[in-house]
């Protein structure tokens, strides 16, 4: 991960800060930076958003690719992720950069495995035979501190921008299929999101735990805590980075932490999300060039 | 209580620019014919091409007599003998530290060149060298000015006075070099409480004032006490203001930076960064500004 050096007395303000519930930048413990979210940025995806968090600006496009189910849910549709980091600092460019893409691939799995996340059933076309497959590739374009958070919010925004084709199959009298695609370009399939977790990183600094680290605390913290919460504070999967130790008390502490701060989070990208959508081509589109 | 802010991305409009400015300056994009002219001699950030002569980066064109050359505005730093730079240690060599300045090449701060613990001044032996690690480490912030400037442009840099040398609890933000005005003293004490090193090369450390002044530390002791939450705000208001200032490429100087504290007073410290209050704070201190030179 890029990281920055800090001397001692640096990392000890920002410790003494954390404690007395006032960072750096004036946030208190469970605040997040302000975010921009914007969805459709890329037009040759069936969905994409970008999300701004700070300094970190993340990157999802979402392709619906026909394909075959796997074996063992032959009626079910799947996601593939792929995340690529080499747009940052030369230590991230080539074999440095992959480590940390699989990475973090790994975890969106991990987090997604959970079954009533995406309605997988509703991607199935033809079951033990066709089926949408959706490739979520994610891009890291700047790394400003608490990445996981920013892509779990920019992957929920591209599914909900993904339109996916309507299909028919026919079936003529030789039993061979055909897959017809509709021929309304606007008629098309969104996806249900309500129960797309999002990740909430709960770094350790010093005896308390923050929200939204940047890069600088990032720095400080021994230890993280990422946990995947749902909308309603379900949480579907845990996982601990970084080489230090976290107490049990602690770790429960911050659960509820993550449990409470995921569901604001929920309801404000769910409030962004459906103003979009409200918006329509009225809201003039800012992409790249703002 | 967990705030979460989101919004919709929205075009940035430049601020209103109806203020006349004193100087118009001639600000080019690469590309742009700075003069058709061939009387004139090409300095950095030049080029010609067909009998004209053409900017290379973008930035103010600058002209000494004969001489045109184009000053970029987004550019590394570029030192100065005599120049006040905060910089992070990033090597410990044999006989001096590499710094980084935010430079094309990282600076040089010589063992000779430092003041030891104490104020003393000696010679230094071998042992000195070998204790190096002991005075500055990997990753520490210094204060120093600008000695000289080797052929290649890397700067050396020297701590020989009481007011230079290792900073201790604070927070260091790092600015675009161009945004920094150079004046006489970059050490501020501001009266709202904080103090302020505007480093030429665009790093800028906020501290809590020091309450004693007497020099007999030398700059090396660093005070590990936690500081007291009036001052905590005070440098997170600061350093939010600064950031305020930058997202809206107004120079830097003690007096800007004041009033853009004073007109944040009424916001909260986290919500100076949203995009709308920035904006008001910022015209706000701009309009003082051009009061007080008109």
């Amino acid at each position: 991960m890029a990281s920055v050096v800090l001397s001692e007395a640096e990392k000890l303000y920002i410790l003494h800060g954390v404690q007395e519930d006032l960072r750096v930048d004036g946030r208190g413990c469970e605040d997040y930076r302000c975010a921009e979210v914007e969805t459709d940025v890329v037009s040759n995806t069936s969905g994409s958003a970008r999300v701004k968090l700070g300094e970190t600006d993340i990157l999802v496009g979402i392709k619906a690719e026909m394909g075959t189910p796997k074996l063992e849910k032959p009626d079910e549709g799947y996601l593939e992720f792929f995340v690529d980091c080499s747009s940052n600092s030369p230590e991230l460019e080539g074999r440095g950069g992959e480590e940390l893409g699989t990475d973090i691939a790994n975890t969106l799995y991990r987090v997604f495995s959970c079954e009533n996340s995406v309605d997988l059933k509703s991607l199935c076309i033809n079951p033990k035979e066709h089926c949408w497959v959706l490739y979520v590739d994610v891009l890291l374009l700047e790394c400003g501190g608490n990445i996981y958070d920013a892509i779990s919010i920019a992957v929920k925004a591209a599914l909900f921008n993904t339109r996916i084709p309507k299909v028919r199959v026919l079936e003529d009298e030789e039993g061979t299929k055909e897959i017809e695609l509709s021929d309304d370009p606007y008629d098309c399939i969104r996806l249900n999101v309500d129960e797309v977790p999002c990740i909430v990183t709960l770094s350790k600094i010093g005896y308390r735990h923050v929200v939204d680290a940047t890069l600088q605390e990032e720095a400080c913290s021994l230890a993280s805590l990422l946990i995947s919460v749902t909308s309603k504070g379900a949480i579907t999967s845990m996982k601990k980075v970084g080489k230090g130790s976290l107490d049990p008390e602690s770790i429960f502490e911050m659960m509820e932490t993550g449990q409470r701060v995921g569901k604001s989070l929920h309801i404000a990208l769910q409030k962004i999300l459906d103003e979009e959508e409200r918006l329509g081509t009225s809201r003039p589109k800012v992409g790249f060039l703002g | 209580m967990a705030a979460v802010t989101m919004r919709l991305p929205v075009v940035r409009a430049p601020l209103d620019s109806s203020a006349p400015r004193g100087g118009e300056k001639h600000l080019v994009a690469p590309g742009d014919t700075i003069t058709t002219d061939t009387g004139y001699m090409r300095g950095h950030g030049t080029y010609v091409e067909e009998d004209k002569l053409i900017a290379s980066v973008a930035g103010v064109v600058e002209r000494v007599n004969k001489l045109v050359c184009v000053r970029a505005l987004k550019a590394r730093y570029n030192g100065e003998i005599g120049d006040i730079v905060v910089g992070r240690i990033t090597e410990v060599q044999q006989k001096r530290w590499k710094v980084e300045t935010n430079s094309r090449l990282d600076s040089v701060l010589l063992l000779s060149s430092i003041n030891l613990p104490g104020g003393e001044l000696r010679r230094k032996s071998a042992e000195d060298e070998l204790a190096m690690r002991d005075y500055l480490q990997e990753g520490d912030l210094i204060s120093a000015e600008v000695q000289s400037v080797f052929s290649d442009g890397a700067v050396s840099l020297h701590t020989r006075s009481l007011k230079y040398g290792k900073l201790a609890q604070g927070v260091l933000v790092q600015v675009s070099p161009s945004l920094v005005k150079r004046q006489k003293t970059h050490f501020h004490d501001l009266p709202c409480g904080a103090s302020v090193i505007l480093g030429n090369n665009g790093f800028i450390w906020i501290y809590p004032t020091l309450e004693q002044k007497d020099d007999e530390a030398g700059g090396y002791t660093a005070n590990l006490e936690p500081v007291p939450l009036s001052d905590r705000e005070v440098i997170s208001r600061l350093r939010n203001c600064i950031m305020a200032l930058v997202t809206h490429k107004i120079m830097l100087f003690d007096t800007s930076i004041l009033y853009c504290y004073e007109a944040s007073l009424p916001h909260q410290i986290k919500d100076i960064l949203k995009p709308e209050v920035t904006e008001e704070i910022v015209l706000e201190a701009r309009q003082r500004l051009l009061d007080l030179e008109g």
